[in-house]
């Protein structure tokens, strides 16, 4: 990391500062009173998992939002930035995870869209090929510049996208998880892309949760958690275990302290649930999965490491390039959601608000809904039958409403999850996928919810479970597979689910926990 | 001007910009994409959607000249481009807005209002008659364009709205009667000619080479690609995608209403009844031409060989002579999905 320090020393001045940022919305505050300070020449790492408020502070830097307090200062001085074209104007570059190019257009027409070369009035084609191939030769990348965008690979039309960015003269180039869809290849060419960018005085904000990444091009880090700064300094005084410690909001030393509750060790029965080789690049690779009855299997992992991707696949919700899925030794059919249903096989998806409940349906209507087939005889619905189902559902679950037929929108987060549980458990599912089952729900119902689990599995159904909270995976399951970076790390189980050795898997093995709780 | 430039405006100086020497090219690019070059059958389908109109033009105009012996004739061919001249001034207009994601429904009602308006204001003589309609042209298609580009509320409402007014408008000021042309010199514009083609033809060929122009040689142009192709990538890239979109729509009320002056010049008066369902004509005929309706893609020559295309089988259908208007209707409509299903399949075959 030598080339980092020439320029430190060199250059102190802040390019871009945050002061105190506020940005509140109905109900939520996304940031809360956030500091971030961009030296010229820095390359700042801005890490935090879901909903720390990564996203929001970008969009406080590129004029997206304005803040509710607090100011920006680019060069010493407050501006507001009234759009993503004002900042870019002034020096700003962004650089998303979604590429944010013209698949239609070629490649020299995205990098100078807008400020196209002109002789006689005219756009000079041959001059704008000419420019944008030096531009990427500068850069290390060869590519027929003529060639559409949508006919180049991921990795390549980020590059692009890269390229559009330096070649605005931008003092500051924001780049938000970058690598999501990098080979490991493109990987290196960026890196070498942002080094050449720190030697000309440009400062990156750097986005990821691949942690190599970060240890391997950034000189300062900065963690938010919950719309708060929780640490910045240099990247060099972090261990990998200490940044995931400060990510989580865990302390090493108490974890390494806290017993792991017991976890039974189930017996060799055939698994219900068994995937095998499930590969979709580059977000998963050959993932192996088995569920036995009764068992809670959970994901771990950090944002980004393909928890979420592999309860999709398996549901055969996203496509998949290979890898097989069976429930009780019959292999379902891949790229279906009705076959997977079919076969026992039920997902309770992360953004519930989106892909489970419909708002303005009674509870009933939504319980209902999806054993619509079972209660009809003829294609014409038993109410008899259904009312029956929903009350029981009531009061198994414990679902607090004003009667079966109240608005489902007016339930507070957790009875809305226990309505959707509610919807699939009708099916009488042999495999129920939660993915983050607890989030945005009081303290109470999150309990309530993790006996459901419990009880559940005690009688006899198969669980995976994906939550960012460390207790919950810890305390609720009986075996935790690690993901990180779209593959198994890891496997805890048995007396060696603790949140230590959790937080420890998903830093990485490397770390040695005796050192990794000195730091902490 | 848009408040944004205000941002960048107040700005402070900054930091010095750091500008050292730009680094030496590295010695080896590193990146070699290997997927460069869409394969050979995309490309072969891309090649045949952008040219499948004209192609078909091709052919279908040598099978009508073996079939029909006066289908060559000089006087058939000066027919069929003076009849399709005032659609080719509309089909413009309509291919800025459908290669920006957008869509007009207006243009019918713009052009019989364009014709009730030549009428009224050849009172003040033949510039007043042209002026009037194209300024008010103008100006609906601005205001239709204000509220899609700022408001951004959606195309097929608010020009449907537009259909709505400018038709009334045109019924309200002429009393539902022809307008009458007056002057000599004001139905002399669309009367008379040289070489054997009438002056809207002139007029038309004009402005659809300076289409062609706007549309591939000018930040404009491409500004509309880039919108219609990706509307939140054309934001997050600073274009200001209201004013393209306000531009789009003006030019096609200006052309609209200028081709319903220049028909009403022609017929001596103009009917605010003229050009009904004008405007499916005119989308039909960009589509044909190998414009996606989903926005992004398109060219000026498609767009010309489409409503070249759509005028010979109607020409075609008139030689045959016992064949109703209804006919031609029928074959335009099946001609239509014959090309739109194989437009969908070569699309497909370049995975776009």
């Amino acid at each position: 990391m030598a080339h980092h320090e020439t320029l430190a020393q060199r250059v102190v001045d802040p390019v871009l500062e945050v002061v105190d940022a506020t940005v509140r919305f109905p109900g939520v505050t996304a940031l809360d009173e956030v500091s971030f300070t961009l030296l010229q020449g820095q390359i700042h790492a801005l890490v935090g998992e879901n909903g720390a408020g990564k996203s929001s502070l970008i969009k406080v830097l590129t004029g997206v939002y304005q803040p509710d307090g607090g100011e920006v200062r680019y060069g010493g001085q407050p501006v507001r930035f009234d759009d993503p074209a004002a900042a870019q104007r002034a020096g700003i570059s962004t650089i998303y995870q979604e590429v944010n190019l013209v698949p239609l257009m070629s490649v020299a027409r995205n990098i100078f869209l807008g400020r196209e070369p002109k002789r006689l009035g005219l756009i000079d084609y041959r001059e704008m090929n000419r420019q944008a191939a030096a531009v990427l030769d500068r850069y290390g990348i060869g590519l027929d510049v003529t060639a559409p965008l949508r006919s180049l690979g991921l990795g390549v039309q980020q590059m692009v996208a890269v390229a559009r960015a330096v070649s605005l003269d931008a003092r500051v180039v924001i780049m938000d998880e970058p690598t999501s869809s990098l080979e490991a290849k493109e990987v290196e060419t960026l890196f070498r892309v942002i080094r050449l960018l720190h030697e000309q005085g440009v400062a990156v904000v750097y986005v990821s949760h691949r942690l190599d990444e970060l240890f391997a091009i950034c000189d300062e880090v900065t963690v938010l958690r919950d719309g708060r700064t929780v640490h910045t300094g240099r990247m060099g005084d972090l261990t990998k275990a200490s940044l995931v410690a400060a990510m989580l909001g865990r302390d090493l030393a108490a974890a390494k302290q806290r017993q792991g509750t017991t976890h039974r060790e189930i017996d060799e029965t055939p698994p219900v649930l068994r995937v095998r080789g499930l590969q979709r690049t580059p977000v998963l690779h050959g993932i192996d999965l088995d569920v036995r009855p009764g068992e809670v299997v959970g994901l771990g992992g950090l944002l980004g490491a393909g928890r979420s991707e592999t309860a999709r696949a398996v549901m055969g919700v996203d496509p998949v390039d290979r890898g097989t899925v069976a429930v009780d030794g019959t292999e379902i059919r891949r790229g279906s959601p009705g076959a997977a249903v079919g076969a026992g096989l039920v997902l309770l998806p992360e953004d519930r608000r989106n892909e489970g409940i419909i708002p303005n349906l009674s509870i009933r209507d939504n319980i209902v809904l999806a054993a619509l087939p079972r209660l009809s005889r003829a294609g014409v619905v038993s109410d008899r039958r259904a009312d029956e189902l929903v009350s029981t559902f009531m009061r198994r679950l414990g679902i607090r409403a004003s009667g079966p037929h109240q608005k489902v929108r007016e339930l507070s987060g957790g009875n809305q999850q226990k309505v959707m549980l509610a919807r699939w458990l009708c099916l009488q599912p042999k495999v129920l996928i939660l993915d983050e089952p607890t989030r945005g729900i009081d303290v109470g119902a999150k309990a309530e919810i993790r006996d459901l689990i419990d009880e559940l599995a005690a009688q006899g159904l198969g669980l995976v479970l994906i939550s960012s909270e460390l207790d919950e995976v810890v305390e609720g399951s009986d075996r935790v597979v690690v993901l990180r970076d779209g593959r198994i790390a890891d496997e805890l189980a048995g007396d060696v689910v603790t949140e230590a050795a959790l937080l420890q898997a998903l830093a990485g093995r490397a770390i040695d926990l005796t050192e990794a709780a000195a730091d902490g | 001007m848009s408040g944004s430039d205000v941002g960048s405006r107040d700005l402070p100086e900054g930091p010095p910009r750091a500008s050292p020497p730009l680094p030496p090219a590295l010695d080896e690019p590193t990146v070699r994409a290997t997927s460069v070059r869409p394969g050979r059958r995309e490309r072969l389908a891309g090649a045949l959607q952008r040219n499948v109109s004209l192609g078909l033009l091709v052919l279908v105009a040598l099978a009508a000249t073996l079939a029909f012996p006066d289908f060559a004739s000089r006087a058939n061919l000066s027919n069929v481009a003076i009849q399709n001249a005032l659609l080719a001034l509309v089909a413009v207009g309509m291919t800025f807005v459908i290669i920006s994601g957008g869509i007009d429904l207006s243009v019918g009602s713009v052009f019989a209002l364009g014709g009730v308006l030549a009428g009224l204001g050849s009172a003040w003589g033949p510039v007043v008659a042209l002026l009037l309609p194209l300024l008010v042209g103008l100006a609906i298609g601005a205001f239709q364009g204000l509220l899609i580009g700022r408001a951004r509320m959606a195309p097929f409402i608010v020009t449907l709205a537009g259909l709505l007014f400018a038709r009334g408008a045109a019924l309200a000021i002429s009393d539902q009667l022809p307008m009458p042309i007056q002057g000599e010199a004001a139905r002399m514009v669309g009367q008379s000619g040289v070489a054997g083609l009438a002056y809207p033809v002139f007029i038309a060929l004009a402005v659809v080479g300076s289409g062609a122009v706007v549309l591939n040689r000018t930040r404009y142009g491409q500004s509309l690609f880039a919108i219609g192709g990706s509307e939140e990538a054309a934001r997050l890239m600073g274009l200001t995608v209201w004013r393209s979109k306000l531009i789009a729509y003006a030019t096609t009320g200006a052309l609209s209403a200028l081709a319903g002056a220049l028909l009403a010049s022609r017929l001596g008066s103009g009917l605010p009844t003229a050009a009904q369902g004008m405007e499916l004509n005119a989308i039909a005929a960009v589509v044909i031409g190998g414009t996606l309706l989903t926005g992004g893609a398109g060219t000026m020559s498609g767009t010309l060989a489409g409503v070249l295309l759509l005028g010979i089988i109607q020409n075609l259908i008139n030689q045959v002579g016992n064949l109703g208007s209804y006919t031609q209707q029928v074959v335009s409509g099946a001609f239509l999905l014959v090309v739109v299903v194989v437009q969908r399949y070569l699309t497909r075959e370049q995975r776009l």
